[in-house]
Order: C-alpha cells, then structure tokens, then sequence
C-alpha cells in the first residue's frame, strides 16, 4: 500500500487522540456548549459510519468524539466534517471548548445566556495556547451549577441581585418560604425582609414571586478562578461578582495574561496550583486593573480536596 | 364566587384544569382555586398572570393556598 499522504497541519492544534490498536485514532469534535444542530450531527453520523467502526463516545466534556479512525483518513474525515463547519477540538496546553449547560434560553432555572456565552468565548479564545498546560472554561445558568462550573480554570455561574417592590407584594409568603439560604424573613408588616449578607444571587424569589414584586436589579455572572479536578482537586474561589455577560471574553483573557506571565518555568502546572504558589491578592490585583467594578475585594485560594490519597 | 378544587392534582394539569375552567366565565368574574403547596402555588399562579389573568391573593390556609384570580380578556 501506498504511503497515505496526511496534511500534519490538521494535527496540530490536537484533537486527535492515538488509540490503542494500531494506527487508530479517536478524534475529538469541537461542541461549545454541547449544542448541537441536527444537520451536523446527521453529517458526524454519516462521517462515523463511513470511517469509524459503528459507535462513537460522548465525552463528559459536551463533546463527540469519532472512535476507531485509521489515520490514513484524516484528511477525508476533516474535509468531510468540513462541509457541516463541524471542526476538531483541541488537547494540550491550550484553551479547550468551553462547556455549558442550557441557560435561560429554554431551562426555566438559567439566569442568563450560557449557550451564547460559550460559543463567544470558542470563538475568541478556543485554542489559544497557555504556554503551561491546560486551561478549561464552564458556563452554569444560575447556583445549582449543574455543569461544576467550579472545577474549572475560569467557572461562571448565572446571578441575579434581587430588589423589592413592596407595593406590588401581596404578602403571599411564597419568596421567603423558597429562599433556601434564609436570606428573606416575613416582617411585621407582611412585607419581605431582605438580609443581604445571606444571599447567593439565585433569583429564586423573583422566579416564584407571582406577582413580580421582586425584580433583577442586577444580572450577571459570579466568576471562579482556580477550579480543577484529576488526582490533585481543586475547587476555584469568587474573583468577580455580577461580570456583564459581554466581558466574560476579555475577563478570561486577563486570567490568562496573569497565567502566562506567573506561570513561567513552572513547566505543566494548571492556573489553581499557580494561585495557590503565588497567593491569591496577585491575581486579584492584575484582575482590577480591567475590571474594578466586579472583582471581589478578598477571597480565598483555590480550597484543596481531600481526596484520601495516598492512605 | 366559584372555587376549584386543584388539590391533589399535579403540574401541568392543574394549570391546564385553572385555564378551561376561565375559559368558561366571563371577563371580570372572580374565581378561586384550591392548590398544593410546593411547585403547584410556584407554577399556577405566575402561569396565570402569564395569560392574561388578575391576580387579586394568594393566602395560605391549613398547608395549602387559596388563589384568587379575576379572569382577563379573552
Ligand atoms: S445550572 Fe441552573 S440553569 Fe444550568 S442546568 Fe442547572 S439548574 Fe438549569
Ligand atoms: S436570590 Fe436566592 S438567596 Fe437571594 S434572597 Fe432570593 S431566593 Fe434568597
Ligand atoms: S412572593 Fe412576592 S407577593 Fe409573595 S410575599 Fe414574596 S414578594 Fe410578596
């Protein structure tokens, strides 16, 4: 058999991941956000069915991943996904496909726009190489961070800072009854009463007041810095608190920045373990320069897991 | 003024029940419905007001809710 003649410019950016049997390759598509449109998953099927040996994985990223391709079709298979725009993913010390789960656009719960969100950031940052290792971005709609927003390098979270109109209250109960974190009593007069210092901005009250007396007053994202999971977990910690959904591109651009510089000779080390060698006012700092109006004015390192290891 | 019974019935069909029942009245009429406590008085009320209808209380009595509600324009 002739040579196979492969463009190793397809190759570079990652994605293609070496399998065990000989010559096979998985490779990794590109799903910000896990969405996905009916036409491109018709044209993966198709893609699958020719080149692949009758299954692929969905991987706890959001994404697809092609098992069992010989890499003698590499090129073929690319230029193929190519005709839905379906493109590979990435692997390495780079930005990976920023995952996110439904927001607000059909999932009742979501407080803002996760989906558009991430295909932002893919579009801006996917790729983008950190020089140290690698460096994952979530989106969740609101607290109940179904997508663990948390364990990643940059992790968002969809907030609300609710405010009342007393007029429109008809005393009802409801508000304080469903805030889960204590922060709404029933006063003497009927009326709510808001403690503040309680309050993790999950809109529940507004989403059950059924009259609208409380509104969204604010709305935006609660950033975490530091997350990762592995052998070594960490949990990211509060860095910005109400970030507009159009700076969440150039936030974790800012992360970045301090990343590349902080990390340097550090050698294969993830932004969290670089937090926690460097303390985290540093990152706070450089992070208030952009953007004064959301960061935080303390927090605390990435908290350490306790993962019983060894015994 | 009528009053509904949705207790014991489950979401969305006690939503479904409260709007057949408005579609019999008349604009303005007020009515009342009996409802569950828990997601039943989190998705009646608002989905109501969503189409249009008045929502004049909602009190709670022996762990369930009294809504009253004007009926809207049709
Ligand atoms: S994080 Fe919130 S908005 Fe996202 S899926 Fe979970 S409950 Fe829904
Ligand atoms: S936003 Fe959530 S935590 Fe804050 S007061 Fe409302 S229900 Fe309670
Ligand atoms: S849910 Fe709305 S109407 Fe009911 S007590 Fe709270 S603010 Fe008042």
């Amino acid at each position: 058999m002739a040579e196979p003649k492969i463009d190793l410019k397809n190759l570079k950016a990652g994605g293609f991941i070496k399998e065990r049997g000989k010559d096979l390759f998985t490779i990794r598509l590109r799903v910000p956000g896990g969405r996905m449109s009916v036409d491109r998953l018709a044209k993966i099927t198709a893609v699958a069915q020719k080149y692949g040996k009758g299954f692929v994985h969905l991987s706890v990223r959001q994404s697809i991943e092609l098992i069992n391709i010989n890499f003698a079709h590499f090129d073929a298979v690319v230029a193929e996904l190519g005709e839905e725009q379906q493109k590979v993913a990435s692997c390495g010390a780079r930005v990976r496909v920023p995952t996110a789960c439904g927001g607000c656009e059909y999932n009742p719960n979501g407080l803002v726009d996760t989906q558009k969100s991430a295909l932002e950031v893919d579009e801006k940052l996917f790729g983008t190489v950190t020089g140290h290792h690698k460096f994952k971005v979530g989106f969740a709609g609101c607290p109940f961070d179904c997508p663990k927003s948390a364990t990643n390098d940059v992790g968002f979270q969809g907030a609300i800072w609710p405010t009342l109109d007393a007029d429109e209250c008809i005393s009802c109960g409801l508000c304080a009854k469903s805030c889960t974190e204590g922060a709404l009593t029933l006063g003497e007069d009927g009326k709510p009463v808001f403690d503040a210092a309680k309050c993790i901005y999950c809109g529940d009250c507004v989403k059950v007041c059924p009259t609208s007396a409380w509104k969204a007053e604010k709305r935006g994202y609660t950033v975490r810095v530091g997350g990762k999971w592995g052998r070594r977990p960490l949990v990211g910690t509060v860095y910005a608190t109400f970030l507009p959904e159009d700076r969440v591109a150039d936030f974790i651009a800012a992360v970045l920045d301090w990343y590349k510089d902080k990390a340097e000779g550090a050698g294969r080390v993830r932004v969290g373990d670089i937090i926690l060698r460097e303390g985290c006012q540093s990152l706070l700092d450089h992070l208030k320069q952009d953007f004064a109006d959301f960061v935080v004015e303390k927090t605390i390192p990435p908290q350490i897991i306790n993962t019983q290891l060894p015994l | 003024m009528a009053t509904i019974d949705l207790r014991g019935v489950t979401c969305p069909t006690n939503f479904v029940k409260a709007k057949l029942e408005l579609e019999e009245i008349e604009t303005g009429t007020t009515v009342e419905f009996l409802l569950d406590d828990g997601e039943p008085v989190k998705n009646v009320p608002r989905s109501l007001k969503a189409e249009g209808h008045k929502l004049l209380g909602l009190k709670e009595t022996d762990g369930y809710y009294v809504l009253t509600i004007e009926k809207g324009e049709d």
